[in-house]
């Protein structure tokens, strides 16, 4: 076993668990921004590493992985964007603590007066 | 080397369980729509895997193509739940 | 921009958004094609720079002052210090979603930023949503809406130190 491949297998074990824990923080969060949260970040990563590690296995396919590496970094961020504006102009549920800390309403307010 | 992957397919079956389980529970449908999107992320990285555990080559076409289909479904799906399209 | 769309541009301007954007272009297509043959070589430039052409009013965000080697600099400094981010911001995850009391305080704030064209916005923007404990909602104009999951402070100047300096000094200095 040459070292790329010690590095590429350790790398898809770290991105599975971190996708396992992306999907974890999806089922137990409370509300659909947090989920959000956990979902994007630990999908990113773990799909990255993944798929990093097999491009290290199988060192001919470096440049289309790179290329599936920056699609998904440029498109997970931009879809949990979209979906996190629209949860919160649909009102969606939201889950506070102590008090409710929301500076986003203002511009919903704005747009309700213009109508 | 082998047994690597087996072990993380098996990994990613258990977060697509989980991820499936909010799909079929998510109380709005953002959270359906969320989970769909983490789906298709691990749905990427297996094929990608099965691409290297059976040598071919094409199949990273497949996880490419699979990838922005399900990016422009999420964005049209969010579009749509912001009353915008 | 629309402003930006419609503009008379010079024609020093046209050619260097035309070759950058060829050669980030070719530089997709080997991606894609994953091979250094050399009928997939001509192919690729030939419609490359036929696309490139067409696209100089569509691709707006960059042109060939982009390889200036300060900026190089800054662009690999950039992509290490979003590196670190992600691992870290992927242990603040693991760490949350662990431990069995759910750690969260979420709130949203807002902070304004200096950044000017619409791209650097949007590189700011994807890179909050992937630092530690952060998602951007929204962007109108220059103010940031930004859900934190463990909110410290409401006050914006506080924030944006918390959240989006360590990104903006460098990209002030890409854009």
């Amino acid at each position: 076993m040459s070292i790329l491949e010690i590095i590429g297998g350790l790398l898809i074990v770290i991105g599975s668990i971190f996708l396992f824990l992306g999907a974890l923080g999806i089922y137990r969060m409370p509300d659909v921004f947090n989920r959000l949260q956990a979902g994007t970040k630990a999908s990113t990563l773990g799909a990255m590493a993944t798929i990093l590690g097999v491009g290290l296995l199988a060192p001919g396919w470096i440049f289309k992985v790179l290329i599936i590496i920056l699609f998904i970094a440029y498109s997970n961020p931009i879809s949990s964007h979209a979906l996190a504006r629209a949860m919160h102009k649909r009102k969606g549920y939201m889950y506070f603590k102590d008090e409710d800390i929301d500076a986003y309403s203002e511009i919903e307010e704005k747009d309700n007066s213009e109508k | 080397m082998d047994y690597i992957i087996y072990f993380s397919l098996t990994v990613m079956t258990l977060a697509l369980i989980l991820a499936a389980v909010r799909f079929y529970k998510g109380p709005s449908a953002g959270d359906r729509t969320l989970a769909l999107d983490t789906m298709t992320t691990i749905g990427v990285s297996s094929i990608v895997l099965l691409a290297y555990l059976f040598d071919r080559y094409i199949y990273l076409d497949v996880a490419l193509v699979y990838g922005v289909l399900g990016f422009i479904g999420v964005i049209v799906i969010a579009r749509y739940l912001e009353k915008a399209l | 921009m629309k402003s930006d769309y419609l503009k008379k541009l010079s024609f020093g301007t046209k050619l260097s958004r035309f070759f950058m954007n060829w050669i980030f272009l070719i530089m997709v297509w080997i991606g894609f094609t994953n091979t250094f043959d050399m009928q997939e070589i001509i192919v690729g430039v030939l419609l490359t720079a036929l696309i490139s052409f067409l696209g100089i009013r569509l691709f707006t965000c960059c042109d060939l002052s982009l390889l200036h080697p300060v900026r190089l600099y800054n662009i690999a400094k950039f992509i290490i210090v979003f590196l670190i981010a992600l691992i870290k911001s992927n242990f603040d995850v693991a760490r949350r979603v662990l431990s069995p009391s759910l750690p969260i305080n979420p709130g949203i704030v807002k902070f304004k930023t200096k950044l000017k064209t619409n791209f650097s916005k949007m590189v700011l923007a994807n890179s909050i949503t992937l630092t530690p404990g952060t998602l951007t909602i929204d962007v109108v104009d220059d103010t940031f809406y930004v859900h934190w999951i463990d909110t410290l402070t409401t006050n914006p100047e506080e924030s944006y130190k918390e959240i989006a300096e360590q990104f903006e000094e460098i990209l002030l200095k890409i854009f």
